[in-house]
């Protein structure tokens, strides 16, 4: 096949697109995750989280706007498709950004007497935005399928993803925090990671019966050769995860980001094996990427500026996480 | 109820509810940098003590603007599929560059704005203070662009049914493009000045007599009275240029049913669509043809000319008289508060009484100059190209007539608890005056501030 730009364009698109969502479900995923965690955790131990991602949590919601957007401009065919499809769902999923987005600096802004209100609303916030996601995750992987069986899995993988990202906010307030709320948050993180493989597990065994498609993706030689060190490795990952949480944290503060890490790792491999079920489809069984793609012109003139800007962004984010790299203090404004 | 006039009735109140925030922040960021600049120059702490007061409402109301926002991407989605399936090629590269450009911008550099201040030095924060600020406005840049391109469409052609586009510089400097955003920019800073000059007063009226007050009472009063007449100006270039682009939207706005000379301009009526009439009207005889055509015998566009194809009446015609009448009042509340600021040092309370409440005049402006010309673009989406009803998804009224009472709850709280906390902001401001706790400034970075400092 000879290089031409209008089957290369919609192919990096889908790339990008993917990219920004990986990027999104893994910086996002922490933030949610805390969210979720702040149903465990004492009020001055919220105050710490909070300052664990105050200052990232705009950049990192911005990625799904990437997501959309480029979902948006670069297949406006399945944009329509798929978000009408899912309606409610994303209405419920806008809700909890909604809440939770405004909450984080209701809460710091409030009479003190209100913050607990808002402390709450942070909590649920997260919690229906981490759950419509996994729902929204499970109908798309069954191919858009309302019907109740679709429901009930959307359902399992809403659960399934929540607890992910509350491993994932764990994480985090491993990596960004000392002393006992340290130690609380590796065993949030081992009760999360319990969740979560068990999620999956269930996940693993309903997918081929839900999906004939996705089963004859996977189980055909040579194909399984090729794809078997994506669950085989996540697996490991996983386990190993699973120990280290008993040894955690480790003197001097040592490997304190590892579990944040190994945890991004197994979202990645997961997502790759996401990203093979669903190739060339956009829309599941209905719309190829070439198919629902907008037209070359338009697609060479984003990528002409995503090109320049996205190393740019990459760059100053890492700077922004720098500035505030370490372990949270209070967060104030002077 | 019709899905397409719920979808309609969703989007206008996701549209305004969200409106208001960036109102808000494209200017304020620059008022930030204003009171950066001047500390940085002075030294004096009174002016980074109105640099931490308004940076909290800044937060607030970017989080606000971040999280409507992003319900907005996802709505042309859920609501107007039609509306990208014909012009995405137009629209999306537009939104495109304003996620690449501005969105990641504002969000990775608001962090060091808010929190950064003593962990960076000095130049790096107001460098980030520029950044955002700059981020707000290259937002409005691209946004006004698609919205002036949905007016004023240019630079495209129609293929297999679908929009493809032919020349970017004549899609993103369309004919209405430079007005409206001036008109815009403008809008954002009378908003802002009014706010901060109606907050300052509130904390006036308390008997607040601080530098910090001061100094925020001067910049929103002059800023005030200094952009109002230019936005006067700008505002009527702008009708002129849409006299020539879309003159059925003209003729709504002067409720004007027949194509004329000698055309009054009407300062009151209730327009009745259905007899093609004014009822009650009071009006100034040629006033309209002097108006827009700078004489009594000016030839100007009626609804006759256009059946069918003209946008409701009544909401046109009320929507650009309330942003009018704001306007002519906050030129009268801005030269006066300037004036007892100038020569007298001081503010009448009866005055002072009434520019708390003018704190929300910039809203009010916003709100009916937008409904003037996006219910004056219907029955359109994008003029002359894709109708509003062939935009509308295929989801069904129910879903979207709960889905809409929600957020309208969700709307009304959210707004009570943001002006609340505004206020909650300034009676705090007050209360400390200039003896609020401040950090020793310093020319360098100090890395880890000690816990409890």
């Amino acid at each position: 096949m000879s290089f031409d730009w209008p089957t290369a364009l919609p192919l990096i698109f889908a790339g990008l697109m993917g990219l920004a969502i990986l990027i999104y479900v893994i910086l996002d995923g922490f933030d949610l995750g805390i969210g979720i965690l702040f149903a465990a955790a004492e009020d001055a131990e919220q105050d710490t989280m909070i300052a664990a991602i105050g200052p990232f949590w705009d950049a990192n919601e911005t990625w799904l706007v990437l997501a959309v957007g480029l979902l948006l401009v670069a297949f406006p065919m399945a944009h329509g498709v798929i978000l009408t499809a899912l309606y409610i769902p994303v209405f419920v999923l806008l809700i909890g950004l909604i809440l939770r987005g405004v909450a984080f600096d209701f809460r710091a802004k409030v009479p003190t007497e209100r913050k607990h209100r808002w402390n709450r609303i942070f909590f649920l916030g997260s919690l229906i935005a981490s759950l419509a996601q996994g729902y929204m995750l499970g109908v798309y992987v069954l191919g858009l399928d309302v019907g109740f069986g679709g429901m009930a899995f959307g359902v399992l993988v809403a659960f399934c993803l929540a607890a992910a990202y509350a491993a994932m906010g764990a994480a985090w307030v491993i990596y960004k925090t000392e002393g006992d709320l340290q130690k609380k948050a590796v065993r949030w993180l081992r009760t999360a990671l319990v969740l979560t493989a068990l999620g999956m597990a269930a996940v693993s065994l309903a997918t081929p019966f839900a999906s004939l498609r996705i089963f004859d993706k996977w189980f055909v030689w040579p194909a399984m050769l090729y794809l078997s060190p994506l669950p085989i490795l996540s697996a490991i990952l996983f386990l190993w995860l699973w120990r280290q949480t008993f040894h955690l944290p480790k003197p001097d503060d040592r490997h304190s980001l590892t579990p944040f890490l190994t945890l991004a790792a197994i979202f990645a491999l997961g997502f790759a094996g996401l990203a093979w079920s669903f190739y060339p489809f956009v829309v599941p069984d209905r719309l190829t990427i070439w198919q629902a793609a907008s037209a070359p012109e338009s697609l060479a003139i984003i990528l002409a500026g995503t090109v320049v800007v996205l190393p740019v962004i990459i760059f100053y984010s890492f700077y922004a996480y720098r500035v505030f790299g370490g372990k949270a203090t209070d967060l104030t404004y002077d | 109820m019709d899905p397409l006039i719920l979808s309609r009735m969703q989007f206008g109140a996701n549209i305004s509810f969200h409106i208001l925030f960036p109102t808000i922040t494209i200017a304020l960021g620059w008022v930030l940098l204003f009171f950066k600049l001047r500390y940085n120059a002075t030294g004096d702490s009174a002016w980074i003590r109105a640099y931490f007061t308004w940076v909290k409402v800044f937060a607030l109301s970017f989080a606000m603007g971040v999280v409507t926002g992003v319900t907005m991407s996802f709505q042309f989605g859920t609501n107007w599929p039609g509306y990208m399936e014909k012009v995405g090629n137009i629209a999306g590269p537009l939104l495109a560059y304003e996620i690449l450009t501005a969105f990641f911008l504002e969000a990775a550099f608001l962090g060091i704005m808010l929190f950064g201040f003593r962990r960076v030095s000095n130049r790096i924060h107001t460098l980030a203070t520029v950044l955002v600020a700059g981020g707000t406005t290259v937002s409005a840049f691209w946004i006004i662009a698609l919205n002036s391109w949905m007016q004023t469409p240019a630079g495209f052609e129609i293929r297999d049914g679908v929009a493809h586009a032919v020349d970017w510089w004549a899609i993103v400097f369309n004919p209405s493009m430079p007005y409206r955003l001036t008109h815009m920019l403008l809008a954002s800073g009378l908003t802002v000045s009014f706010l901060i000059a109606g907050l300052s007063a509130l904390r006036y009226l308390k008997g607040d007599r601080s530098e910090s007050m001061w100094k925020a009472l001067r910049t929103g009063v002059f800023t005030a009275a200094i952009l109002i007449p230019i936005q006067i100006f700008a505002g009527d270039q702008h009708g002129l240029n849409t006299l020539e682009h879309q003159p059925q939207k003209i003729a709504a706005m002067e409720a004007n049913w027949n194509t004329g000379p000698n055309v009054p301009l009407v300062l009151f009526a209730l327009p009745d669509e259905a007899a093609k009439e004014n009822r009650f009207e009071i009006a100034i005889p040629d006033g309209a043809s002097l108006v827009l055509r700078h004489s009594t015998s000016g030839v100007v566009p009626g609804l006759n000319d256009y059946p069918g194809n003209h946008p409701p009446v009544f909401p046109v015609f009320w929507g650009f008289r309330i942003m009018v009448g704001t306007g002519i009042l906050m030129l009268i509340v801005s030269w006066s508060a300037a004036f007892f600021l100038k020569r007298r040092h001081s503010l009448p309370k009866p005055l002072a009484l009434l520019m708390v409440p003018m704190g929300l005049s910039g809203w009010l402006a916003t709100l009916a100059g937008w409904y003037t010309t996006e219910i004056g673009r219907q029955p359109w989406l994008v003029t002359g190209v894709l109708k509003t009803a062939d935009a509308v998804g295929p989801v069904a009224g129910s879903h979207v007539a709960l889905t809409l009472a929600i957020y309208l709850i969700l709307y009304a709280l959210l707004l009570i608890a943001y002006l609340g906390v505004l206020v909650h902001l300034a009676l705090k401001a007050a209360k400390d005056g200039d003896s609020s706790p401040l950090p020793g400034v310093m020319k360098t970075a100090m890395s880890q501030p000690a816990a409890g400092e």
